[in-house]
């Protein structure tokens, strides 16, 4: 047995860790599953890839089979990672059309969690952009699913947290970039409303994401910046960033050892906030150039960031709110998390697009996402939160969860009957089961 | 000009896909050789994909040095490059009291390997060009009681390297020594090393690389090999036998 978390370090369960090298071993490993589910690079939070009994690492599985550069499309194993993807094919045109926060996750766990980029309200989600996949089912069965062939299949996969099966390749359309610059421009908000009217005031840029300052009480409740991008052109470009046309990320440092949990406290997160917002208004207005892997991955350049909040762990609280009740919700999570003084380092609010069903988890609307240290009344109190996402009709993304009621998942993701279906017709004795799925009684 | 092409004995290794990539990634056109062609041709997609390079397989098997000239004849041409990362670690308990394991480590490190090497290095000779490398090892600076079966066969590889060396020197024929250290690697990854001696195999390809464009004789991945085999090396043998190596 080994034990294993997420990436917010909370709960550590004790697993039995299988990590296959060959994709015929990953399907035998499927096939002989004892509540198991299939594992990227472990960066879901929470317990959405620790199997009930076993989990199965798909990392060694990195392979990539094909590229066709006159379609800009790409087939690789489950377990290459977003950074390998851009790292082969940014220097020849060609980026990821949705990428999450981070790179350093597998394609197969981005397609499980139909993960959403800073272009979500646009272009939809990573799933979107599947073309193909092939299966390893629990019954043995290898099998091909595209929008023409088993497409229920697909529709399942996409966004199923891994409880479909275990993905083992997927072809994906790239988006071909002239540069691997964005063209970013910051906008300030000074409260909530004005936040949500810059969202919605700038619907037709690809990119955009607001930073909130969860601090800021009273009058400026919700002040934030708004960060708008585009992939920039081949001539926006001047002549240094022209000889340099895809910039490229050096290996991360590291956080080499676990923060002390009073490092994160209310005088320190209320010094960056500060200090960011400041330097953020200073550049407000015009636009300026910056290399796209910054832009997308600012965290990734500090490898074990998740060390920064201390031994116990953190968890990530992601909502999503229809747009028509979201502003009144978030003015009052706001409220309470800047009364509460609870130092999320992070919160972000952003606008989603189309819902794509089954479990994957934007809506129309607005997603608000905040860490929180463990501590405290930290659990009562997200389940305060819980309380207003459910009357505002919400949920919470299940690749962020480590805690929800199963009540909460219940009234978020009310339609789930053509998933449960699939799950039972392709695994009726129940050999996948992570433990995100045993909590919320998927 | 032709794209330059390098040839890769032993291609399904850590190490191997490692150079490999290394070797593609600056547009070298890449030769990959090996026993088992559908996990070859898993790499050569790999590097293929990632790159846009031109990527080739080859079988090979380095215990049938029988058939070594009629594989060097089949390629598509003589290569620019030819680079040994053929080896076996064995069982070091079971190759003490079974002959056939221990032959097939020392063929497997030594005699396959010096053999392959020594018949394109002859084509190079008589080209004038070309470079030859052999990834051989720390294990073969010193017998230590816990895997000479394996560091005698390296031993020896080192020596033919060497010897090799000194033949063509003046022949416009490059040989490398590569002696990489410990590896984080499929064969020792349930060993404990100690990281700041310990090398990931991208940067084996990278040393190759390096070591190739300096024209270097013998290199050690992590320099500090250089500090550690040195002193290894100097402590006297009636008290290095009483040692638990």
């Amino acid at each position: 047995m080994t034990a294993i978390s997420g990436w917010g370090r909370y709960p550590i369960i004790d697993t039995e860790l299988i990590g296959p090298r060959t994709t015929e071993a990953i399907v035998r490993a499927t096939e002989q599953g004892d509540q198991a589910v299939a594992r990227g690079n472990g960066r879901a939070y929470g317990d959405a890839a620790v199997g009930v009994r076993q989990t199965i690492t798909m990392t060694h599985l990195n392979r990539m089979r094909a590229f066709d550069h006159a379609t800009g499309q790409v087939t690789v194993e489950a377990g290459v990672l977003l950074s390998d993807l851009i790292a082969a094919f940014l220097p020849r045109g060609f980026f990821p059309y949705v990428v999450p926060g981070t790179s350093f996750i597998t394609v197969g766990g981005a397609i499980a969690a139909d993960v959403h980029g800073k272009n979500h309200h646009g272009e939809g989600g990573f799933g979107r952009y599947v073309e193909t996949l092939l299966l390893a089912l629990p019954t043995g069965e290898v099998v091909r699913a595209s929008r023409k062939d088993h497409p229920d299949l697909l529709q399942a996969t996409i966004g199923g947290m891994g409880l479909t099966g275990s993905i083992l390749e997927a072809t994906i359309q790239l988006r071909r970039v002239e540069t691997g610059w964005i063209r970013q421009r910051t906008m300030v908000a000074n409260n909530l409303a004005a936040a949500i009217a810059a969202l919605d005031g700038n619907e037709s840029v690809t990119y955009s994401v607001a930073w909130i300052d969860c601090l800021a009480k009273g009058a400026s409740l919700g002040r934030s910046l708004i960060f708008l991008g585009e992939h920039a052109a081949s001539n926006q470009l001047d002549e240094r960033q022209f000889a340099n046309r895809f910039p490229l990320r050096k290996p991360p440092l590291s956080v080499p050892i676990d923060m002390p949990s009073f490092a994160l406290n209310h005088w320190s997160v209320a010094a960056f906030n500060e200090l960011y917002f400041r330097a953020g208004a200073r550049k407000a207005g015009s636009s300026i150039l910056v290399p796209a892997a910054p832009y997308f991955f600012p965290l990734d350049a500090l490898g074990n960031w998740n060390r920064i909040y201390g031994r116990r762990g953190f968890v990530q609280h992601q909502c999503v709110l229809p747009a028509k009740n979201a502003e009144a919700a978030l003015a009052d999570m706001l409220g309470r998390i800047a009364r509460r003084g609870g130092s999320s380092f992070l919160a972000v609010l952003k606008k989603l697009g189309e819902a794509s069903g089954g479990l994957s988890f934007p809506m129309p609307g607005y997603t608000l996402a905040l860490d929180f240290p463990i501590g405290r009344d930290l659990f009562s109190f997200l389940d305060e939160l819980d309380v207003l996402v459910v009357k505002a009709g919400g949920r919470l993304y299940l690749a962020k969860d480590a805690r929800q009621s199963r009540a909460t998942f219940d009234a978020g993701y009310a339609d789930l009957s053509g998933f449960r279906d699939v799950r039972r017709t392709i695994d009726p004795t129940g050999k996948i089961k992570s433990r995100l799925a045993a909590r919320l009684g998927i | 000009m032709a794209e330059k092409a390098v040839l890769i004995l032993g291609g399904t290794s850590d190490i191997a896909r490692a150079t490999a990539l290394a070797f593609a990634k600056r547009d070298w056109t890449v030769r990959l050789a090996g026993r088992a062609p559908p996990e070859l041709q898993r790499e050569a997609d790999d590097i293929s994909a990632r790159t846009g390079r031109t990527v080739t397989i080859h079988q090979f098997d380095v215990l049938a040095t029988g058939s070594f000239a009629a594989f060097a004849d089949a390629l598509p041409g003589l290569p620019d490059v030819v680079i040994s990362v053929v080896g076996l670690l064995g069982d070091q308990a079971r190759a003490e009291t079974d002959p056939d394991h221990a032959s097939e480590i020392m063929r497997s490190n030594y005699e396959g390997p010096a053999l392959i090497l020594s018949l394109f290095a002859e084509r190079f000779r008589a080209r004038g060009a070309g470079a030859i490398v052999g990834i051989s090892s720390v294990a073969g600076d010193r017998g230590r009681g816990s895997n000479y079966v394996y560091g005698s066969a390296k031993a020896g590889f080192t020596a033919f390297l060497s010897g090799l060396r000194n033949r063509l020197a003046a022949s416009g024929v490059h040989v490398m020594t590569v002696k990489p250290g410990f590896v984080r690697t499929r064969m020792t990854e349930h060993m404990k090393l100690p990281p700041i001696i310990t090398a990931t195999p991208e940067e084996v390809g990278e040393a190759v690389l390096a070591g190739l464009s300096r024209h270097k004789d013998v290199i050690y991945v992590r320099p500090i090999w250089l500090l550690v085999m040195l002193i290894i090396r100097m402590i006297p043998e009636p008290v290095f036998k009483r040692l638990k190596l």
